[in-house]
């Protein structure tokens, strides 16, 4: 991995794996440097839109979709036939710098699906919000590919052998967000009340909607 | 060579030099094209500062993990990558 460079599909990487976090403040700052010599952009100017983007991008993005889902069959089925077109319908949006395709998978009675990057820490930020700590960790990576049950065991959710276990590798250009199951209990309620049994674990798979 | 969904494939086993994105445990893997997605650059010539990538199509390749692990694989999994069509050779196909 060490010819791996992360400027070629924009979005925040731990540097774990060899190039220092320094490396790259350096290169920001210097970049910032330049737009402000230019009279280009402050430094204030870029933080107002970083802070304009994550205050947009958090889990309730998700958690909106996924009630939708649960609630309109139409709108799950478009949702996972054409992710970017379904969120598009809650006024959603997954491009911040660059267009990014999203796609939705689905936990059934048979499969349970899990989401990770292998390569850094590619996530759907947009709809998620900044990734936890645990996504981006060397040990969540390098092991959820080989041994995902286990791993979704210490997270709490026990998958069967009987049920298939997908394993859903970012390591191109797709962004992927779990549509976890609708709990029996949930019968009857209405979309904000489901939304909230939602977290962002859920949305990548790492846990069941709390009820 | 242009694959469809269903299509059995293999990984390439080469082992470049320069930026690469079919990790090592997935070399000369078999899998079974489960998504075709639009061409996007290749992410080696990209790194590599190229200003004229070329422009291949995607694939979602879903590999059993028996075939990856080999005994180490858990039962019933299976790991989904996302792969240029320059990574991949039919079933057949030679390294």
């Amino acid at each position: 991995m060490s010819e791996h460079r992360h400027d070629d599909h924009g979005h925040d990487h731990p540097h774990d794996h060899g190039s220092p976090a320094a490396e790259m403040t350096a290169r920001v700052n210097a970049l910032i440097g330049a737009l402000e010599a230019r009279g280009v952009a402050t430094d204030a100017d870029v933080t107002a839109v970083i802070e304009r983007f994550l205050a947009a991008a958090g889990p309730s993005n998700g958690a909106r979709i996924v009630a939708r889902a649960w609630v309109d069959p139409a709108y799950r089925a478009l949702l996972l036939e054409d992710a970017n077109a379904a969120i598009a319908e809650l006024g959603l949006d997954m491009s911040h710098w660059a267009p990014v395709e999203l796609r939705v998978v689905e936990n059934t009675a048979r499969v349970h699906n899990i989401v990770v990057c292998t390569l850094c820490s590619c996530y759907p930020i947009a709809l998620l919000g900044p990734a936890p700590q645990w996504y981006k960790s060397e040990a969540y990576r390098s092991r959820v590919v080989r041994e995902p049950r286990a791993v979704l065991r210490e997270f709490g959710v026990i998958v069967p052998d009987d049920r298939d276990v997908r394993v859903w590798d970012s390591t191109a250009e797709l962004r992927y967000l779990v549509l976890p199951q609708r709990p029996h209990e949930t019968d009857g309620w209405d979309e904000p009340r489901l939304a909230a049994t939602i977290t962002r674990d859920a949305l990548v798979g790492a846990a069941e909607p709390m009820v | 060579m242009t694959f469809s969904v269903g299509d059995a494939v293999r990984t390439s086993g080469r082992d470049p030099e320069h930026h690469y994105r079919v990790p090592r445990y997935l070399r000369a893997k078999r899998g079974r094209i489960e998504a075709v997605h639009a061409a996007f650059p290749l992410a080696d010539a990209r790194a590599a500062g190229d200003p004229a990538p070329p422009i291949e199509t995607l694939y979602t390749v879903a590999f059993d993990g028996s075939e990856v692990w080999l005994d180490g694989a858990e039962p019933n999994t299976v790991y989904h990558a996302e792969l240029w069509e320059s990574y991949l050779l039919p079933i057949d196909g030679v390294p």
